[in-house]
């Protein structure tokens, strides 16, 4: 049975319906994300979870029991749900290790002690017990925001767009961090984010969010290399739609030639297809004959990202080392090196 | 279905009654007009007012206007001698209320006063020295008491914008002195809009200095018809009319409040470095404001003081003292356990009614005192008659049940006040987030809990104003003391009253002092707030 089963849930703001027919399942000791971008609603689900927001329609349930439901909500202090906030919301006329153990209320002294330890040496902050939350990095706040949550010991923890605050270089080191915290903690956990690189790196599960509801639930890889619909291809990841037509032999056609590559698209009944080429399924070769001309450029380090144009017009992504330094309007060599095929009818 | 009424409001609604109730006994009186007493009114009383107020706003409107500005001008953007110290030190004068400057000027000006004597003995009749007891002498005296409300919101103004938005203009092609009427004075205008409404609301509601220049407005005729008169019902009429006024007012100012809200800190640019005659005319108009308003007066005071110290210093002056320490006491403590009330459940039902409920729970502040003691005196009167009923029923014999006791005063300053502690209250309200309270919930802590361990800990400080700054209202204000106490339980503020009635100002100086000095501690607190 899984921990977290949402069905069919509707959430309303200000009467505009926000969510409507979204279903996930979280199983124990999972870390699943919702990923989408501002308005998506993903915040709505979170705070529904957390029992903030009257649930309109179907179940949020909760190790089996309903918590959410039209008109049935069990309070967010009875549900076992800790929640870290975007802004971390540290209370702060309290220490740090006060912050940790408010939610300790029913423990005797002694025991409240114990945890509140035991939850600063989980996050690393032992040494910042006496500490104000004004005298804290931003890091370290969410840390500290995030032992508080804990140290009621909660079914499933929530966490709003965890790193929107910090700094970007802190950012992936720090989901590594919570992710290692929330795994030795052995706790359930969803977060919201708008961030792919977060969301792949904190989580098990990503569901991609859009318009109040989720397009795809499915592990990281999958997102990336076997997107459901159109929305999730463009969505995760950079990439170019390229034409392509199905000849009588079953192999893909475009302008670059035949395709290789497994067929993941469900819908193979149709013969003209939009193909999915994603900067790195572009290879750049300057022995192949197929040339490409070079739109505009981004350096980004290591690599370049090229913007192509085939002579037809069509537009193509490619990622190249960036000791491969070519102008733009320079004509430079290509060659697909495509391993399944992410593809669509055309619409 | 939700309920007309909800949970918030019902715990809000005895604040909001608090001032709700006064209002509505006294515009129901406007509504209910006795021909009458009408006729009274229009024939005796209300030609005179109407003119001494129209004057009054006029001329104090201007006055506060043009003083406050310019002097916030000058110490906000340019730069002259002492124009740092000046900056904070015309802020003094807020400490000192309007009746104690009132009674000074008149004292050192009048006719016997030290100034004309001198000038008579040195250079004969001096017949061309200006009255003080006139209209000219009573806008001078108010503008000089209530320009700082101005002063502040200027000085805000000019310099969170004014230099930045001055060289942009000039970058743009503009002098100097286009760029000030063209680009600065507008920007400033919702600001001194703001606090020359203030100003005004300060002079209708001003009893004490109107009565020291027996120049009749809306308050003193109130207090007249009341207590000379024994006319209830034609105070509540005068009142009715005064509360239109005022509401007009708060209605101007709360506009203001609005445009002012969308503008941000912008940075600052140099300074204007005065030359000439300009650097001089600067210095020379700030120090004499600062001479005039505040270190005048107040050694005035203290001289008197001194004086009288032997003779009037004596277990009545300390009751004196007492009363009006522990009558300020009591006020802060019922304000501040109702504005704390009032932002909790606020914050707790944010529905319309209840948020609409905490805003009429505010409107005090722009109610007149003396409109507010009869609005109090009247409901508590009539309870009154229903409760002596029930008490001879019950084989007692009193006269009085509420009537003369301190509850219809402490009702009355707490109406009046409310808004001045919801304010601090409110702002430390605003810095609890939605997520810290909704952090304390998943936690488990709700309800009740939430106040004492979430609220009360981060409003500590908000609460702490909140008590000072009524304490030292309550301190300074006249009309409803004056009006609703108890037989006999006269304060620093019924003291100055009585003796300033009667030409007495030495003997007014000693509980001026006192509350000029309790005036000084918000003001120094202010000051170090603004020159952070």
């Amino acid at each position: 049975m899984a921990l977290l089963e949402i069905d069919q849930l509707a959430v309303s703001y200000n009467g505009n319906p926000v969510v409507s027919g979204l279903a996930l399942q979280l199983e124990e000791g999972e870390i699943g994300c919702l990923l989408g971008a501002s308005g998506c609603g993903k915040t709505t689900v979170l705070r529904a979870v957390a029992g903030f927001e009257p649930v309109r329609g179907g179940t949020i349930r909760l190790a089996g029991a309903t918590v959410g439901a039209p008109g049935r909500s069990v309070p967010p202090e009875q549900r076992r749900v800790g929640m870290v906030f975007q802004d971390y919301a540290l209370f702060p006329h309290l220490d740090i290790a006060a912050n940790v153990g408010f939610g300790l209320g029913k423990m005797n002294r002694a025991g409240r002690a114990e945890r509140v330890r035991a939850m600063l040496a989980l996050v690393g902050l032992e040494a910042m017990a006496q500490r104000y939350p004004h005298e804290l990095s931003g890091g370290q706040q969410q840390r500290a925001a995030l032992a508080r949550a804990l140290a009621p010991s909660p079914q499933l923890i929530l966490l709003d767009e965890p790193f929107s605050n910090l700094d970007a270089e802190l950012r992936e080191k720090l989901a590594q961090d919570v992710r290692a915290i929330l795994k030795a903690a052995g706790t359930t956990a969803l977060l919201v984010t708008h961030d792919q690189h977060e969301a792949f790196a904190m989580a098990d599960r990503v569901g991609v969010m859009h318009a109040g509801q989720i397009r795809q639930w499915s592990t990281p890889y999958d997102l990336y290399h076997r997107p459901m619909d159109r929305f999730v291809a463009d969505f995760i990841g950079e990439g170019a739609w390229l034409a392509a037509e199905v000849n009588e032999a079953g192999e893909v056609t475009t302008e670059l030639g035949v395709l290789n590559g497994i067929r993941c698209a469900e819908d193979a009944t149709t013969r003209q297809l939009d193909v999915l080429i994603r900067p790195d399924d572009l290879v750049h070769d300057d022995t192949s004959p197929q040339k490409a001309r070079v739109l505009a450029r981004a350096f980004r380090g290591a690599e370049f990202l090229y913007t192509l144009a085939l002579p037809s017009g069509q537009r193509l992504l490619s990622l190249v080392a960036s000791h491969h330094n070519h102008r733009v309007g320079e004509e430079i060599g290509i060659r697909l090196e495509t391993d399944h095929l992410i593809s669509f009818s055309r619409q | 279905m939700k309920p007309l009424i909800s949970r918030g409001a019902l715990y809000v609604l005895p604040v909001a009654l608090l001032t709700l109730i006064p209002l509505a006994v006294v515009l129901a009186s406007f509504l209910q007009p006795q021909p009458e007493i009408w006729e009274h009114l229009a024939e005796f009383v209300l030609p005179e007012v109407l003119r001494n107020t129209l004057w009054l706003v006029l001329g104090v409107g201007a006055g506060v206007l043009l003083l406050g500005a310019l002097l916030g001008w000058l110490t906000a953007v340019c730069e002259f001698p002492g124009r740092r110290f000046f900056a904070w030190a015309l802020m003094l004068p807020l400490a000192m209320p309007a009746y104690v400057l009132a009674f000074v000027m008149v004292g050192l000006l009048d006719y016997t006063g030290p100034v004309q004597t001198f000038l008579r003995e040195s250079f004969g009749e001096a017949d061309w020295f200006p009255r003080i007891r006139s209209t000219g002498g009573v806008v001078l005296t108010l503008t000089l008491a209530l320009y700082p409300y101005v002063y502040l919101m200027a000085r805000e103004a000019f310099l969170s914008q004014g230099r930045r938005a001055l060289e942009a203009a000039q970058t743009l092609g503009l002098t100097r002195r286009q760029a000030f009427w063209r680009v600065a004075l507008p920007m400033a205008r919702p600001w001194l809009a703001g606090g020359t409404m203030l100003a005004l609301m300060e002079t209708l509601a001003d009893f004490g200095t109107v009565a020291i220049f027996n120049f009749d407005t809306f308050t003193t005729a109130i207090y007249k018809s009341w207590l000379a008169l024994f006319n209830l019902p034609a105070a509540a009429q005068l009142a009715s009319l005064l509360v239109l006024f005022v509401f007009v007012l708060a209605w101007l100012e709360a506009k203001s409040r609005g445009a002012r809200r969308f503008h941000g800190k912008g940075g600052q640019g140099a300074r204007i470095v005065l030359y000439g005659w300009p650097r001089w005319a600067a210095f020379g108009l700030c120090l004499t404001v600062l001479l005039v308003a505040f270190v005048i007066p107040a050694l005035q005071l203290l001289q008197w003081g001194i004086k009288v110290w032997a003779e009037e210093v004596d277990a009545r002056y300390w009751g004196f003292v007492w009363h009006s320490l522990l009558l300020a006491l009591l006020a802060a403590l019922f304000v501040a356990a109702g504005a704390l009330l009032l932002t909790h459940f606020v914050r707790r039902f944010p529905d319309s009614v209840t948020q609409w409920l905490s805003r009429i729970a505010v409107l005090g502040y722009a109610v007149p005192g003396t409109v507010l003691a009869v609005g109090v005196f009247i409901p508590i009167a009539w309870l009154d008659d229903q409760l002596i009923a029930v008490v001879n029923a019950l084989g007692g014999a009193e006269t009085e049940v509420l009537k003369g006791t301190l509850a219809v005063m402490l009702l009355a300053l707490a109406a009046r006040f409310m808004a001045v502690g919801v304010q601090p209250v409110e702002a430390a309200m605003q810095r609890i987030t939605r997520n810290q309270e909704d952090a304390a919930r998943s936690l488990g802590v709700t309800g009740r809990a939430l106040l004492w361990r979430l609220h009360l800990p981060m409003l500590r400080g908000g609460i702490l104003s909140a008590l000072l700054l009524v304490f030292v209202e309550t301190m300074k204000e006249m009309p409803i003391t004056l009006m609703t106490r108890p037989f006999g339980w006269d304060t620093l503020a019924v003291r100055i009253f009585e003796m300033t009635s009667e030409g007495m100002w030495e003997q007014a100086a000693l509980p001026s002092l006192g509350i000029v000095l309790a005036g000084l501690v918000p003001v120094v607190i202010l000051i170090r707030q603004t020159e952070k």
